[in-house]
C-alpha cells in the first residue's frame, strides 16, 4: 500500500492507502475522496480526475501524455503541473505524495 | 480474423454526394400494422429474429417505438462492429459500433475518426451539403479547440455556482404553478419550460421569447421527410431567420463591454469574433440543441423511469440523498443523444473489421450504455447504482459534452424541489416519443399530481 494524500481545493486533506500499481483516480474513488469523479473509468477520455502535482514530485509522477494534454487543454483550470490522476500509478517512490485538486472538475 | 478482413468490398460506405434529395423511399420490413402504427411486441419479435443485415436501425420506426434495444443487444453479442447496407441509397451505408470499449476507442481517436462538417459531420445522416453549418462539435483540432474554449467558461464550475440560486428559484416557480388533480403535459409544462428559461439566460435572450429557442432547436433536428415537419427549404429559411435575429444581438454586443452570455463571449473572443455568418449560425444551433433537447429529455425520462420502476421511486422518497446519483443514472438510462457519428480519415481496423477511409462510423451511445461487459444489470434503472457517473451519454474525448455539469445541476435541483413538494407524480400513459435515431426523447407525456 502506498500512502497518497489528496488535498481538496479548500485545504481538506484525505490520506488514503492505494494499492501499488493502482491509478490515483481509482485510489480516490474507491476511498470516497470527494472532488475526483473519474467519469471515463481511467481512459484519459474526460477531465474529471484533474489534479495538480507539487513541483518536488513532478519528476516522479512523469509527463502528461498527448491524450491527457488534449483533455486538460479543454479544462478551464489547467496549470503547468496539471495531470489526470488516472494516468499516474501508485508506486513506492510516490509514498507520501500530495495530490491537489481544482475547485471543480469539468 | 484474416479472412474476415479480406472480403470487405461489400462493406464500404458509398461516396459522399451519392445520395440526392429527395431521398428514395425507405425499405421497411413488411409487418402487420394499422395505418402505419405498429404494435410494439410485433416489432420486438421481428428485431429479435430478423437477419441482422435486413435491419436499418436508422429508421425512425425503431426509435419512436423504443424497440431499438432488441437489435443492439444482438449486435453487441453477435456482430459488435457491423455494417448496415439496407437503405444505403438514403444514408450511404454506415458502421454500427455498439460495445462500450469500441465506442471509447473511436471517441478518443480524433486523429483517425473525424467530426468535420464537410465530410458529413457528427450525425448518421450527412449534414445538408447545400447548407453546411460549421460548428465546433463538427470540427477537428486545432480549430475545434479554440472555438470550444471560447464558450467553455460559461459552463465551468465557478460560473455554475453563480447560476444555482437562479435555477432553483425558477424551478420552484414552475413547479408551484403546476395544476393538482388534473392531467397535463409534463414535457411542455416542465421539461421545455425549464430548459428554455435556462437557454435564454445563457444567450442573454429575452425571456418572454424563450420558446423561439425551443422552436429553432426542434427545427434544427427535425426530419424534413416526416409529415408536419418543415421541408428542407423551409428549414433553411427558418434557420436563416434565426441567424438574422441573433446577428442583431451580436451587433449590439460586439461593440459593448463584454457580458456573461454566449453571444457576447463569441463576439469578443479572438477565436470566434470573425466567424462567417454560417459558422455563427452553426455554433448557435449547436449550443441551442446542446442546451435544450438533451436536458429536456432527461427531465421527462427521469419521471417516466421512476413510474416504470415503483421500487426505485419508493427508494428515492425514503432517501432524498440519492438524487445526485440518480441524476447520473437517469442520464445513462435516457441517453438523450443516441449516437455520434465520425468519418474515417484512413483505413483502420476496429473490432476486427476493416474500416475504409471515408466510411461513416456511428458510435451508438444508447447501446454502449447497455453493455453488460462494463455495466452490471445495464437494462435496469437503479438509482443507487455504484459509480453511476460512468456512462457514455456525454461522450468521451475532446468532443465530450461541454455542458454536462450544467445539465446535472439542473436535474439535481429539479428533483430536490420535486421531492420537497409532491409526494407523487403519476405518468398516465405511455409518452409519445421523438421519431429520431439521433435525439432520443419525448414529444408528450401526460401526468397527474394528486390533489
Amino acid at each position: 500500500m502506498i500512502k497518497i494524500i489528496y488535498v481538496e481545493h479548500n485545504g481538506a486533506r484525505h490520506a488514503v492507502d492505494v494499492p501499488e500499481g493502482e491509478n490515483l483516480m481509482e485510489g480516490a474513488v474507491q476511498n470516497n475522496v470527494p472532488g475526483i469523479d473519474g467519469d471515463c473509468g481511467g481512459n484519459a477520455a474526460c477531465a474529471t480526475c484533474h489534479c495538480y502535482i507539487p513541483e518536488q514530485w513532478e519528476a516522479l509522477t512523469g509527463e502528461r501524455t498527448e491524450q491527457e494534454d488534449a483533455m486538460l487543454e479543454l479544462a478551464d483550470t489547467m496549470k503547468p503541473n496539471s495531470r489526470l490522476a488516472c494516468q499516474i500509478k501508485a508506486s513506492p517512490a510516490l509514498e507520501g505524495l500530495e495530490v491537489h485538486m481544482p475547485a471543480t472538475q469539468h | 480474423m484474416a479472412t474476415q478482413l479480406k472480403d470487405t468490398r461489400q462493406t464500404q460506405s458509398l461516396p459522399q454526394g451519392s445520395v440526392s434529395w429527395p431521398l428514395p423511399p425507405r425499405v421497411r420490413p413488411d409487418l402487420p400494422n394499422h395505418d402505419g402504427k405498429y404494435d410494439r411486441a410485433t416489432l420486438e419479435a421481428y428485431l429479435a429474429s430478423a437477419p441482422l443485415e435486413e435491419v436499418d436501425i436508422a429508421d425512425p420506426l425503431w426509435w419512436e417505438t423504443d424497440t431499438n434495444h432488441v437489435y443492439f443487444r444482438r449486435l453487441r453479442a453477435e456482430a459488435p462492429v457491423f455494417f448496415t447496407h439496407v437503405n444505403s441509397n438514403r444514408h450511404r451505408g454506415f458502421w454500427n459500433v455498439t460495445r462500450w470499449a469500441d465506442v471509447m476507442a473511436v471517441d478518443t481517436n480524433h486523429q483517425v475518426f473525424s467530426s468535420e462538417a464537410t465530410l458529413g459531420g457528427i450525425t448518421l445522416f450527412d449534414m445538408d451539403p447545400d447548407f453546411i453549418m460549421p460548428m465546433f462539435i463538427a470540427m477537428d483540432p486545432p480549430k475545434h479547440d479554440v472555438q470550444r474554449k471560447a464558450v467553455n467558461p460559461i459552463v465551468s464550475g465557478q460560473n455554475l455556482a453563480s447560476y444555482e440560486a437562479l435555477i432553483r428559484e425558477r424551478t420552484q416557480e414552475v413547479l408551484d404553478g403546476l395544476p393538482r388533480g388534473e392531467a397535463f403535459d409534463w414535457v411542455d409544462r416542465v421539461s421545455i419550460e425549464l430548459t428554455s428559461r435556462m437557454l435564454a439566460t445563457l444567450f442573454g435572450w429575452p425571456q418572454e421569447r424563450r420558446r423561439m429557442l425551443t422552436y429553432w432547436s426542434d427545427v434544427s433536428t427535425a426530419d424534413p421527410e416526416l409529415p408536419g415537419n418543415p421541408s428542407k427549404e423551409e428549414r433553411q429559411a427558418i434557420l436563416l431567420g434565426m441567424l438574422q435575429e441573433f446577428t442583431l444581438l451580436w451587433n449590439e454586443r460586439v461593440n459593448a463591454e463584454p457580458t456573461n452570455d454566449l453571444v457576447s463571449m463569441l463576439a469578443h473572443n479572438p477565436a470566434t469574433r470573425n466567424m462567417p455568418p454560417m459558422e455563427f449560425m452553426g455554433n448557435l444551433v449547436l449550443l441551442i440543441v446542446g442546451g435544450n433537447d438533451t436536458t429536456r429529455n432527461s427531465i421527462s425520462g427521469g419521471l417516466y423511469f421512476l413510474n416504470r420502476n415503483p421500487a426505485e421511486y419508493a427508494k428515492l422518497k425514503a432517501n432524498h440523498g440519492l438524487v445526485e446519483n440518480m441524476v447520473s443514472e437517469i442520464i445513462r438510462y435516457q441517453t438523450p443523444l443516441a449516437h455520434m457519428r465520425r468519418t474515417a480519415l484512413q483505413d483502420t481496423v476496429l473490432g476486427g473489421q476493416l474500416i475504409h477511409k471515408g466510411d461513416k462510423v456511428v458510435m451508438w451511445y444508447a447501446s454502449a450504455n447497455r453493455d453488460d461487459s462494463v455495466l452490471d444489470r445495464p437494462d435496469e434503472f437503479i438509482i443507487d447504482r455504484p459509480r453511476a457517473r460512468q456512462h457514455m451519454s456525454f461522450g468521451f474525448g475532446i468532443h465530450r459534452c461541454v455542458g454536462n455539469r450544467l445539465a446535472e445541476l439542473q436535474l439535481k435541483i429539479l428533483w430536490e424541489e420535486i421531492l420537497k413538494r409532491f409526494d407523487h407524480i403519476e405518468v398516465l400513459e405511455e409518452p409519445e416519443r421523438v421519431p429520431s435515431a439521433f435525439v432520443r426523447g419525448y414529444k408528450k407525456m401526460m401526468v397527474r399530481i394528486p390533489a
